[in-house]
């Protein structure tokens, strides 16, 4: 029921800052849409704690911060190896562990690893994620598992 | 105040311009798949970041602003997922660098003296 409700306002945000009309005929088309789609959702069950992960919204803001200049410094580096050339890459691949216990924190986990540049995850098997690195740095900086730790705190 | 939004924007815009032309440089440049699909994490991170930021900033129009920083979050939230289709396609398919070796033990390798 907390799922719906919040499935339902952020569709009706979603719309408002889609549209920009406020006549009373798109408004009540909005509310119909907004209605069918959740509707569908309910249908194909996907209203639950893992599309609306409501229990990370307080701690999320803080990962992110903490994700975001941790891309920035990532891209100075890929840049300047970039510019340094093909002699100074030393790329490879790594299989880390990963310690968190739900499917969406292994989700977020994976992800950031991606998001950073100089690191993607490959393969994903149970908690072992395989990463191909550009750079043996940033390898070192992944096996120190300051992420890894950092998003298994956002779990509990 | 007018010039400072201007100049502000001009300023991101510029350093988003260059981190695309990275980027693309970083394409040619690097050897294979795996190696390019990081210089283009660079476009598709802070340079796609860096050119919104300079395009709300130069965009007084609220609407606008808004529908911009959707595609940046979306583009947040749809690149790492489009980055890992793309590199477990690879490599299913052996894409590797020249020497093929795989990736089977829990060793750091480099393919790179």
């Amino acid at each position: 029921m907390q799922h719906t409700i919040i499935l339902s306002l952020s569709l009706a945000a979603f719309w408002l800052a889609n549209s920009g009309h406020n006549t009373a005929l798109m408004l009540s088309l909005g509310a119909i849409s907004i209605t069918i789609v959740v509707y569908i959702a309910h249908r194909m069950d996907v209203v639950d704690h893992e599309a609306q992960p409501l229990h990370l919204t307080l701690k999320i803001p803080g990962y992110y911060a903490w994700l975001i200049k941790e891309i920035i410094v990532a891209n100075l580096l890929v840049v300047k190896h970039i510019w340094l050339g093909n002699k100074s890459i030393s790329p490879g691949f790594t299989t880390v562990t990963a310690s968190q216990k739900t499917d969406i924190g292994k989700v977020i986990y994976a992800n950031s690893i991606t998001l950073t540049p100089g690191t993607v995850t490959v393969n994903l098997q149970g908690d072992q994620f395989m990463v191909h690195a550009l750079l043996r740095e940033s390898i070192k900086n992944l096996e120190s598992g300051e992420m890894d730790r950092r998003v298994t705190q956002l779990e509990n | 105040m007018d010039t400072l939004i201007q100049v502000s924007s001009a300023l991101f815009l510029l350093v988003g311009s260059f981190l695309c032309i990275s980027g693309g440089v970083g394409i040619l440049r690097f050897p294979d798949l795996f190696t390019r699909m990081h210089a283009v994490g660079v476009t598709e991170t802070l340079a796609t970041t860096m050119i919104l930021i300079g395009l709300i900033i130069h965009n007084p129009d609220f609407m606008v602003d808004i529908k911009l920083i959707i595609i940046l979050l979306m583009s947040f939230f749809i690149s790492p997922t489009a980055s890992h289709a793309l590199a477990s396609a690879a490599m299913r398919n052996d894409r590797l660098w020249e020497s093929n070796e795989k990736p089977d033990s829990k060793q750091v390798k480099s393919s790179n003296p």
